[in-house]
């Protein structure tokens, strides 16, 4: 089984991102279930979702604590949010970021990718540069970084679910899939276990 | 089909393949997503039924008893806040032998205001009259909406869908829609015994002097004792359409169990997971599903409980002052039956809490490693 935890910003479409990301998955033959942190939504403050996939019947209906895998919509959240809180030694972090971080300590011990997801928003029409619409963007790279499933998977989901600008979100997930860059494992160079 | 959907909208979703005539909703928190796609169901036509948006459950209730008296097949949904507000109308749709199917997405009691899963306020309606069958995935909520239909319409008493709140109401999964033509074969279009009528106009819901009154509520009683038969034959039915069954209870490896644990709800799956992996360390543990809770399936308990050897319940409620509400439930049931095994009260899982798979497991541990329960609850996961 794989677990997957999604951290956003009310108002960012993260639950909506994980949501097409389990429909792709379903679509190409695995047991899904997602669902938002159990919480009061309000624009801007930090949400998260799940998504745990599997190739068997997911018995589990608890919350997530050790996901393979973190995807953050919003660098600004790496501040107030441990985003790699529980994440699997090995597993996957994928960030919504315009460039390298200065430091990367505290993504040692995992696969660090990062894909500037605003300005392909932005040039592909979806919402504005201060409110980029992101989240199409951000499960197309992730479908790279976890090398599953097919990107026409991700883009069929999109054209299924999503009735506005749809030819733009398709766009940015296939721009997104090419753009991300990927870094592999990080070393531990602290020594920390 | 199968696809990808919500809990809430399994239970839309089954509510539109019934063909619900007259479905009525306070639109506002704690209420769900169910009544949200209902209302537009109704409005893009997708649905040829009234939906009477009112200005509280109470009244929510009310609407649904008037058209389910005028012979209408009728739903509504609530939770909490709004479930307690309907207690005075609970009593009323049951006396009055109506066949309402009630969606409830368990949500905890305030203050403090939370509406994370929490099942007492549901089972504070136990004493209502009402059908109660707790569901565990969206297929489970799915199906039981459907057959809730078959049920109420053949014992003329009302059935609650009960549902947790979240890990079931707000989680999205595979479900399985079928077509109409399926469902219409499955559920025929409502024939009510009783229906109001202008045209032959009399009157429902008069006084009822002590010489009728008791009579009045052993006819009830005789419903309910009549409704383990008739689901069992609804089951079967829908099994035969569409593959799926559940029963009352379900017995999961208690063949050779020395602790056998209850679990209702959404717990019941992620306990599968744990009773497989502990029955992998060689331990002797099953599990007992409870889905139906009303009528309590007292033969069904004491014939998979009574020569166990412990007997774990996990309650998410509490009543005040006594215990755990199933727990109680399941020892009443226990107590004529000569030689029973104690039963052990485990609390957890309260307004939202987690009930993970660590922490079923410590309530198996717990109990096995107890020769007898050291009180009537223990709670579990609570912060130090």
């Amino acid at each position: 089984m794989y677990e997957i935890r999604f951290h956003g910003r009310g108002g960012q479409g993260t639950v909506v991102a994980s949501i097409l990301l389990a429909k792709a998955f379903f679509n190409a033959g695995y047991y899904v279930q997602t669902f938002p942190l159990f919480g009061v939504e309000r624009r801007g403050a930090p949400v998260e979702a799940y998504l745990r996939l599997d190739k068997e019947k997911i018995l589990v209906r608890s919350n997530i604590y050790t996901p393979d895998h973190v995807v953050v919509q919003d660098a600004k959240l790496l501040d107030r949010v441990d985003v790699t809180a529980g994440l699997k030694k090995g597993g996957s972090i994928l960030i919504n970021l315009k460039d390298i971080p200065d430091t990367m300590e505290t993504f040692s011990g995992f696969r660090f990718a990062f894909v500037d997801a605003n300005q392909i928003a932005v040039n592909n029409g979806l919402g504005s540069r201060t409110q980029p619409i992101i989240n199409t963007a951000m499960i197309g790279a992730f479908a790279r970084v976890m090398e599953m499933p097919h990107l026409d998977m991700i883009t069929g989901a999109i054209e299924n679910e999503i009735h506005v600008k749809t030819d733009q979100n398709v766009s940015a997930a296939r721009q997104a899939y090419d753009a991300v860059t990927l870094f592999g494992m990080l070393e531990n160079k602290c020594g920390n276990p | 089909m199968k696809k990808v959907l919500e809990g809430s909208h399994a239970v839309s979703e089954a509510v539109r393949l019934a063909k619900v005539q007259v479905m009525s909703a306070y639109p506002i928190t704690p209420q769900t997503h169910i009544v949200e796609a209902l209302s537009e169901y109704c409005t893009d036509g997708t649905m040829a039924a009234r939906f009477l948006l009112v200005e509280s459950e109470h009244s929510a209730m009310a609407a649904v008893i008037g058209a389910s008296s005028g012979g209408a097949r009728t739903f509504t949904a609530t939770s909490s806040q709004g479930l307690a507000l309907m207690h005075e109308l609970l009593h009323w749709a049951s006396a009055a032998r109506l066949p309402i199917i009630m969606a409830e997405v368990n949500r905890a009691l305030a203050p403090g205001w939370n509406i994370w899963m929490d099942q007492t306020d549901s089972l504070a309606q136990r004493d209502t009259g009402w059908i109660q069958l707790y569901c565990e995935d969206g297929q489970d909520v799915f199906d039981t909406t459907l057959q809730a239909y078959r049920l109420a319409e053949a014992v003329n008493l009302p059935v609650m869908v009960v549902l947790d709140a979240f890990f079931l109401s707000h989680t999205f999964e595979p479900v399985d829609v079928p077509d109409q033509d399926l469902v219409d074969r499955f559920l025929p279009p409502f024939s009510p015994r009783i229906e109001l009528n202008t045209s032959d106009p009399f009157a429902l819901g008069q006084m009822a002097p002590p010489t009728v009154y008791m009579e009045m509520r052993h006819d009830i009683q005789k419903a309910m004792e009549q409704v383990p038969e008739i689901f069992s034959k609804v089951e079967q039915e829908f099994a035969a359409i569409f593959g799926r069954s559940y029963g009352p209870v379900e017995r999961v490896h208690c063949d050779d169990a020395q602790v056998i644990m209850v679990v209702t709800g959404t717990a019941a799956s992620t306990c599968r997971k744990v009773i497989s992996d502990l029955r992998s360390q060689g331990e002797k543990v099953g599990m007992l599903k409870l889905k139906m809770f009303r009528p309590f399936p007292t033969d069904l308990i004491r014939e998979n409980l009574g020569s166990v050897q412990k007997v774990a319940v996990v309650d998410r409620n509490f009543s005040f002052g006594a215990s755990g509400i199933f727990a109680q439930e399941i020892r009443a049931a226990l107590c004529n039956r000569n030689g029973h095994p104690p039963v052990f009260g485990y609390i957890t899982g309260l307004g939202g809490r987690d009930v993970t798979p660590e922490i079923l497991a410590e309530i198996y541990w717990k109990t096995k490693n107890s020769a007898f329960p050291e009180n009537e609850s223990v709670w579990v996961g609570l912060n130090e």
